[in-house]
């Protein structure tokens, strides 16, 4: 007797065609939303085509609805582009968020703390550089302590998220209105001291516009500059980078003030841009979905347009269905759950092919 | 090296994706509410629109779900109130829940305007300069806040607050407190002088100053010994806090919990424990059968119906709604008899009526004081503002007036005998 060989065997993939790989990321979408049509169904008793077509209301319905899905893709955006360069240089930043509530709590300062006085494009001016450099620390900080001690940058970028927390909940105990309520509200309401002008009548279209240009600039600066290819060698193997004479402690340091900087200018933009308060749950996150975001694109900033928009649809379209269909919120976080987990496994598929295990008589 | 990555991206949103849905499923049995409305119910209501009244369409939102008992008796009464007019949920009236107080609530608020709206609610406090923006930008929709406090000097014609003299519903279900503390001193289980209330707050301002101590004065009208200490989570819902702050002044000997915060924390300690609780903004009486034993709570359908009202005869809204216990605003839930003291409901029916006829006033000034003396003046912080700036003057009459220059509290002075543990500024 011997052991009877798999019926399948797992082989990875060389380079996949690319009309198969969009082929695999379409079935993985359909299988998904096929699965949540049956849960909606068993769960719900609605009509799944009803719930498809409500998410997509609620992201297209109106041209408000519109403009706001652009917003809330430009921030989500933001903080993803800030994380590629790092990741692609192997340093696990999961500080986005502290970094971005860094830049945000910069911004809130001046104008809280000098709105009133300074001439309103001397504080945006201000404003930019405080938040910038806000993100910059918040970022170096654990860049140098991994490239003068080798400390783990995942842990550190971590803690550091939780520090920036505890800072900004302090700083809402000092600045909120009326004393004891924990929150903030909208800051120079009256005055509009720090808020950023409008083009036109659109509030969202600056916002969009900056994150547009960081974009284009990521996208050069990681394919075409010099600081973009040392970073990727770095990422690729520190012995190679050695010998190649980068100075490996720079490029980190380097490229996470990089990364710290765009977080900071996400923060910025979320106070002085749109939302003109500030609160512990501000960045909501972001730091983590932007993960997910720059790893599905594979660090590609025109492919994390694409992941942007699958993101903040699900999430915007979940809440439109709960509220439409008098759910409870869960179930639209189960919806988007199921559909992250095909297109997440889709990956599998493009790097790795299941091939059934020849027979002996086949093989004879 | 390649497939390490793989690994740990996939970990890595693997983890993420579970830990959002963890956090929001901690609530627990909380299932879809009615799913499956026929359109029977929205034909009725258009039939009867022969006359030239405008049709209401009625957006809510809700800072938490229906876990929080806060947000579920909002929810409860804008579904009462929609219904009766007809309204159906999805197509003509809205609830949005676990909207935070942020640009959130301005997004959610336009999102009601867009699903055609013309009566937009918010619920919680920080959500109100949001409504003010949402309301300054679409002048042809009306948009209520409760507990909100600037709608009197925003000066704009479709922005609204609304609140209820809710310190009598508080005062009432503090006398049914002393009446339990007298029951449990009678029957030897403590000394007179040991009859200690404990109180878990959310925050330390004024709607929360003022919940507690009129409850305190509740109690101590019946139990002049009683006193209280207080503790606050920094939170309106925090499950964990609320529920080892209760346990907290259980274990300091307090005898007796109320809450002003809106988890099931609080009441689910004391049911462990087996203290009695007085609750909050609705009956807890099926999860603590044994230690539930009132709660008061704001019953929202009046305004709800008068705000209806209003928009479908073209009427304008109060600026600042109080309600009080006329208007059926301010109510206390059925007593629960296992745990309630002997007489409760009586009792607490005749100071309804002394205090509907004026004759007992909650704030009366010779019932408490302040650092050992008796307050006989003092400036409230009326009109909202950045520095705090007292405006005017509350004590008349020989009492502090609460609800009656703006219908959100502003009592916010701490009393003698109420020991705050902790602050949450």
């Amino acid at each position: 007797m011997h052991n009877k060989a798999p019926r399948f065997y797992i082989a990875r993939r060389g380079d996949i065609l690319w009309y198969k790989a969009w082929g695999i990321r379409a079935i993985a979408i359909a299988l998904a939303l096929l699965l949540c049509g049956f849960i909606t169904m068993a769960a719900t008793g609605l009509d799944p085509i009803k719930v498809y077509v409500t998410m997509l209301d609620g992201n297209f319905g109106t041209s408000r609805r519109f403009w706001m899905l652009l917003q809330n893709m430009a921030i989500l955006l933001c903080v993803s582009l800030a994380l590629a360069p790092a990741f692609r240089m192997h340093f696990w930043n999961l500080g986005g968020d502290g970094q971005s509530l860094m830049g945000a709590l910069g911004a809130a300062a001046c104008m809280i703390c000098i709105g009133d006085r300074i001439p309103n494009v001397l504080l945006i001016i201000i404003m930019i550089a405080v938040s910038i450099s806000c993100g910059i620390i918040w970022a170096v900080i654990p860049a140098y302590f991994k490239a003068r001690f080798g400390t783990n940058e995942t842990l550190f970028t971590l803690m550091m998220n939780y520090v920036a927390t505890q800072l900004v909940a302090f700083f809402v105990i000092i600045w909120e209105v009326p004393k004891g309520s924990g929150k903030i509200g909208i800051i120079n309401q009256s005055t509009q001291a720090g808020w950023f002008p409008q083009i036109g009548t659109n509030k969202y279209l600056l916002n969009i516009i900056i994150v547009l240009f960081i974009t284009v600039f990521i996208f050069i600066y990681m394919r075409y500059s010099k600081h973009g290819y040392e970073l990727a060698v770095v990422g690729e193997s520190e012995a190679t980078a050695r010998y190649a004479g980068i100075k490996i402690n720079r490029v980190i340091i380097r490229t996470m003030a990089l990364s710290g900087a765009i977080c900071g200018i996400t923060g910025l933009l979320l106070v002085g841009g749109t939302d003109h308060t500030l609160t512990t749950t501000i960045v909501a996150g972001r730091g983590f979905t932007g993960v997910m975001v720059a790893w599905l694109a594979k660090f590609n900033p025109f492919v994390m347009i694409a992941t942007t928009f699958l993101l903040v649809f699900l999430e915007r379209g979940s809440a439109e269905i709960t509220t439409i269909f008098g759910l409870n919120q869960s179930f639209g976080d189960i919806i988007t759950g199921i559909i992250l987990f095909f297109i997440l496994s889709s990956d599998f598929f493009l790097n790795y092919k299941i091939t059934k295990t020849k027979t002996q008589k086949e093989a004879a | 090296m390649k497939l390490y990555k793989k690994i740990l991206a996939f970990g890595l949103t693997a983890a993420l994706g579970l830990s959002t849905l963890s956090a929001c499923g901690s609530g627990g049995g909380a299932a879809d509410t009615g799913s499956n409305e026929t359109s029977e119910a929205s034909d009725e209501g258009s039939d009867s629109e022969a006359t030239e009244k405008t049709d209401i369409v009625a957006g809510l939102i809700c800072l938490h779900d229906e876990n929080s008992t806060y947000d579920l008796n909002f929810i409860n009464a804008f579904k009462d109130a929609c219904e009766a007019q007809g309204l159906v949920e999805g197509e003509t009236y809205f609830i949005s829940t676990g909207i935070p107080e942020g640009q959130e609530c301005y997004e959610e608020a336009m999102n009601m305007v867009d699903r055609g709206c013309n009566f937009v609610f918010a619920d919680s406090f920080g959500h109100e300069d949001y409504m003010i923006q949402a309301a300054s930008e679409c002048p042809d929709v009306q948009f209520c806040h409760a507990t909100g406090t600037k709608a009197h000097t925003e000066n704009l014609p479709n922005y609204h607050n609304a609140f209820a003299s809710i310190y009598m519903g508080r005062y009432l279900a503090g006398v049914a407190a002393g009446m339990k503390l007298n029951e449990m001193i009678e029957a030897g289980d403590f000394g007179a002088d040991e009859a200690k209330i404990g109180y878990v707050g959310a925050f330390t301002y004024a709607e929360v100053i003022s919940g507690y101590t009129s409850f305190f004065l509740g109690a101590k009208s019946v139990c002049p010994t009683a006193t209280m200490d207080v503790t606050f989570t920094g939170s309106w819902y925090d499950e964990t806090k609320e529920k080892e702050g209760a346990q907290a002044l259980i274990d300091g000997g307090c005898k007796l919990i109320s809450q002003h915060a809106d988890s099931m924390g609080a009441p689910t300690a004391c049911e462990n424990a087996n203290v009695p609780n007085v609750s909050y903004n609705g009956s807890t009486q099926d999860a603590c059968p044994n230690t539930f034993i009132v709660s008061s709570r704001i019953n929202w359908t009046p305004y709800y119906e008068y705000a209806f009202d209003c928009i479908a005869n073209g009427e304008a809204i109060d600026t600042d709604w109080t309600g009080t216990i006329d208007t059926d605003s301010v109510v206390l839930t059925d007593f629960n008899e296992n745990v309630a003291a002997e007489g409760t409901a009586d009792a607490v029916e005749e100071v309804k009526s002394a205090l509907l006829d004026g004759s007992t006033q909650v704030f009366d000034t010779s019932t408490f004081t302040v650092e050992g003396k008796n307050l006989d003046s003092y400036m409230a912080d009326v009109d909202t503002d950045a520095d705090y700036e007292a405006d005017t003057e509350a004590v008349e009459n020989g009492a502090f007036q609460e609800s009656v220059y703006r219908s959100a509290p502003y009592f916010d002075i701490q009393i003698d005998d109420i020991n705050l543990l902790d602050t949450a500024f």
